[in-house]
């Protein structure tokens, strides 16, 4: 079996997750920080390691900033749902996944002006009407940092300049790069970076973050959910303290355990040795599917900084054909259709269809991409 | 026997980054269930020597970690 379906969820999860996982569950098994007992401090102290571990990797000014949350979606909901006022300008990008234009849509019909950005069928944002779009001085600035379609890198540093100069907050959906691309959330000027630990950083689904820059107080976001947090027991109102306040209701223990075995995994290794591996596989599948007669690649160049993702269709053929061939014949994993981001199918032009995507992963090897290139042709010709 | 003192946190996430930065300046601190008659923000207080009550007091204040009151044992 060829896994090429990393950018929908990592797979296989180094063996140090699973057993961090295994550990929490047979071993620490208390409630993280609720109940004072042995038990209930060892799995607290196993949660802070794993903040201090995010801190540390996305160098965040203070691991208590760092709101542990089940997916970047729930991260993007708490940002969105919980900073944005009727009235608000809210800047886009016509390449965004449904994580964040949904409740941007939906905030919209309570009264937010949201101006949605163009980007060209490559995936680049126009610069021209960004500056127009700032123009409108935004309250925040909501940006993909690599397309989960073609996988373009958005120049985050050089767009967040920008938005700071207007007065704007700057949030990143790094749903795509946290663990594949090296992020820095102080130099490239992030306020909120909202990440997902089930893909790149090779953790369990059902956790992720968001990471809160010291230029947003703790008063600008009203929680998304209200609960219990073992602090503050006497009131019935949300603690105002992080990340108390943006963490109501138990967390997922085990799945945070793994997610830190899962830093350390990254770490150990060297984020930059991980990113020049699937660099060059990836640049190997972008040439070789450019080569095939009757495919056509969307997205950056070869050679060109992107996610290690790619996006193809085959003419004359549906990509749900592709995709079950690939599966069924040659033992591909990949994914098909809109990828939940029509927005950004429309933009390239593959909208209502959508695309074939393949995307690599720290364990994939040579030969399988030019296995899955042998079979794309293969498909192509027939 | 020396006193101990109780130092008392907004938040578990306080109590436990708090247990780190007083492990790492050499100063002995246990986590144990917040005593009820001293508070019911946070289920998780430290217990440390009072002797070194002002060595904590510092290494806390150094590491931006807010405390919601030390008491005395």
């Amino acid at each position: 079996m060829i896994y090429l379906d990393h950018p929908a969820t990592s797979w296989p999860k180094p063996p140090e997750v699973i057993r961090a996982i295994v550990e929490f569950l047979e071993v620490t098994g208390g409630n993280p920080g609720r109940s004072g007992h042995s038990l209930s401090v060892a799995a607290g102290r196993t949660v802070y390691e794993t903040r201090e571990a995010l801190a540390r990797f996305f160098n965040a000014p203070d691991p208590l900033r760092i709101i542990l949350t089940h997916n970047a979606t729930h991260a993007l909901n708490i940002a969105l749902q919980g900073i944005l006022k009727p009235g608000d300008v809210v800047v886009t990008t016509g390449i965004e996944h449904n994580s964040v234009m949904r409740p941007l849509r939906a905030l919209e019909k309570l009264g937010i002006n949201l101006q949605v950005v163009p980007c060209d069928m490559t995936g680049a944002i126009d610069m021209e009407s960004y500056h127009c779009a700032l123009d409108l001085k935004p309250r925040l600035v909501v940006l993909t940092h690599a397309s989960n379609v073609v996988g373009r890198i958005m120049p985050i540093d050089r767009l967040a300049m920008l938005a700071h100069e207007v007065g704007a907050l700057v949030l990143v959906d790094a749903a795509q790069t946290g663990g594949v691309v090296p992020i820095d959330v102080q130099a490239m000027s992030i306020d909120l970076l909202a990440f997902t630990g089930h893909k790149g950083l090779q953790g369990p689904p059902g956790t992720g973050g968001l990471v809160i820059g010291t230029s947003v107080a703790s008063g600008d976001i009203e929680p998304f959910i209200y609960g219990g947090t073992g602090s503050n027991s006497a009131t019935e109102e949300q603690p105002a303290i992080l990340p108390d306040k943006l963490e109501g209701g138990t967390l997922n223990g085990p799945g945070i355990a793994g997610l830190g075995a899962a830093i350390k995994w990254i770490e150990d290794r060297g984020i930059y040795a991980i990113k020049a591996h699937h660099e060059e596989l990836i640049n190997l599948l972008v040439s070789g599917l450019a080569d095939v007669p009757g495919v056509t690649v969307y997205g950056p160049q070869p050679g060109e900084d992107r996610a290690p993702l790619v996006s193809f269709t085959v003419k004359d053929k549906k990509v749900s054909d592709v995709g079950l061939r690939l599966d069924r014949d040659f033992g591909i994993l990949c994914r098909v259709g809109l990828h939940c981001a029509p927005a950004a199918h429309r933009t390239l032009g593959t909208f209502p269809e959508g695309t074939v995507r393949f995307g690599v992963g720290p364990m994939t090897t040579r030969d399988e991409i030019e296995q899955a290139l042998s079979a794309v042709a293969r498909i192509a010709q027939e | 026997m020396s006193d101990y003192g109780v130092v008392l946190f907004h938040t578990t996430s306080a109590a436990f980054a708090a247990e780190k930065v007083l492990k790492k300046a050499g100063l002995e601190c246990r986590l144990i269930p917040t005593p009820r008659d001293l508070s019911s923000d946070c289920g998780v207080a430290a217990e440390v020597n009072w002797d070194c009550i002002e060595a904590v007091r510092n290494a806390l204040e150094t590491a931006g970690i807010d405390t919601e009151g030390i008491h005395k044992l």
